[in-house]
């Protein structure tokens, strides 16, 4: 397919990256491509230019922190971090990447463009959500810190905006975590997904129910806290071809239960 | 935005090494990297099956690394050494596991097989006695619509136990 005309530009640092994007409202950031070129190609998305962000060293990173905190650079790909000795502080990551689409994706998608793009059948949002992710935006007045729950705004849209850039998720320690899905066909399409993560107390993020992750506190670990929690979101899931809003719902609350069991599991029963 | 390289623009000129030969040519930046291989470079043995990231027969390796090139820009390619289907058997002898394709009447139409071969290949150089299941994630990326996959599996099975 031919894309629409775009220009193109290749940064090697954030702040000529930040330049470029604040220069024109028509500009984007290219991080992996794997979504962005194929809406260009639909002309759902039509960038005037494009910020190719694979030229970044500083964003690419993944680093242990001696209190076990990980630092994950954005352009970061599926395959750097489930090859990563360092994310393995936190195994679910990994797991969790490699049950994104098959192997040429995992190579070329970042972590940084499945969040931002946040779509909402994407695992990653869920997943940082439940685990406390924080996100480092930089912009023209320097780099704010924001949690996943005031990062991910709508259905692609999250907190980085126009002329913004991300440029650092941070992930606490923590290994009791738990990750459920229903695709179409192994490791396709998201249906319904859940994560859970026990960190002193349990968070369950619930995805593609919702514009955005629904991130529920159980009062306890049983099911039937995790249920109660689930009914009391009051969901109201979209329906499309693979699944009605009931089926979602009944989904969600299927999922949690499986999330939570490998997260209890996990932090020792 | 002082020198070439951060500047925006809508064409530029790239290098790339494809199969051990050096090309340099002008490319438009809103040209998909599979394009430039088959239209511009006329090497047509990659080929455009869906164009939208999901039967993998534009499968192509760049700098080592297995990538759907209908999914990257030519002008991001700049600077790397690409290999196609071309580049397995350039002395004009089968490789193994082209071989084990043919033995194993691993295709049929043949569309994907240069997806599939390219796959096939990046697993083997990485695992050398891949499992069946190895495999089927290995392939996961590349639809075939005539064989049902299983010739496919065995083909790469075989190919393994010959030391492709």
């Amino acid at each position: 397919m031919l894309l629409r005309e775009v220009e193109y530009a290749k940064p090697s640092t954030v702040a000529e990256a930040l330049a470029l994007l604040v220069a024109d409202d028509g500009a984007r950031a290219l991080a992996g491509g794997q979504t962005l070129i194929n809406v260009m190609k639909a002309r759902a998305a039509s960038p005037d230019v494009l910020v190719d962000l694979n030229g970044i060293e500083e964003l690419k990173g993944i680093e242990l922190a001696g209190d076990g905190t990980l630092s994950i650079g954005p352009m970061a790909t599926y395959a750097d971090i489930i090859g990563s000795a360092e994310a393995k502080a936190r195994p679910i990551l990994g797991e969790v990447c490699a049950q994104i689409a098959d192997v040429q994706v995992r190579n070329r998608g970042t972590i940084g463009g499945n969040v931002c793009a946040n779509d909402p059948t994407n695992h990653l949002p869920p997943l940082v959500a439940a685990i406390g992710a924080q996100f480092h935006i930089a912009g023209s007045d320097g780099v704010r810190v924001v949690p996943a729950e005031e990062f991910f705004l709508g259905v692609y849209l999250t907190a980085v905006g126009p002329g913004e850039l991300l440029t650092k998720i941070t992930i606490p320690a923590g290994k009791s975590d738990g990750f459920a899905a229903v695709t179409l066909g192994a490791d396709g399409t998201c249906i319904a997904n859940a994560a859970a993560s026990i960190n002193g107390s349990l968070r369950v993020a619930l995805g593609c129910v919702d514009a955005v992750p629904v991130v529920l506190k159980p009062a306890a670990t049983d099911d039937e806290a995790v249920r109660a929690a689930v009914r009391g979101a009051g969901l109201l899931p979209p329906a499309d071809v693979h699944a009605s809003s009931d089926y979602r719902t009944h989904l969600a609350e299927v999922l949690a239960l499986r999330a939570v069991r490998t997260a209890v599991e996990r932090a020792g029963g | 935005m002082a020198n070439g390289a951060a500047a925006a623009s809508s064409s530029r000129a790239i290098t790339v090494t494809v199969n051990d030969t050096v090309y340099e040519r002008d490319v438009e930046a809103r040209k998909l990297l599979i394009h430039f291989i088959r239209d511009d470079l006329d090497l047509t043995g990659s080929h455009i099956g869906c164009d939208t990231g999901n039967c993998g027969a534009c499968s192509v390796i760049v700098d080592g690394v297995l990538v759907k090139s209908c999914m990257l820009l030519a002008v991001q390619a700049d600077g790397t050494a690409i290999e196609t289907v071309e580049g397995l058997s350039e002395s004009g002898e089968l490789t193994p596991l082209q071989q084990a394709f043919s033995d194993h009447h691993a295709l049929q139409c043949g569309y994907c097989t240069p997806g599939m071969l390219m796959s096939a290949t990046a697993l083997l150089r990485v695992n050398s006695d891949p499992s069946e299941e190895q495999i089927k994630k290995a392939l996961q990326g590349n639809i075939c619509r005539c064989t049902g996959y299983w010739n496919i599996f065995e083909a790469v099975k075989a190919a393994a136990g010959n030391g492709a």
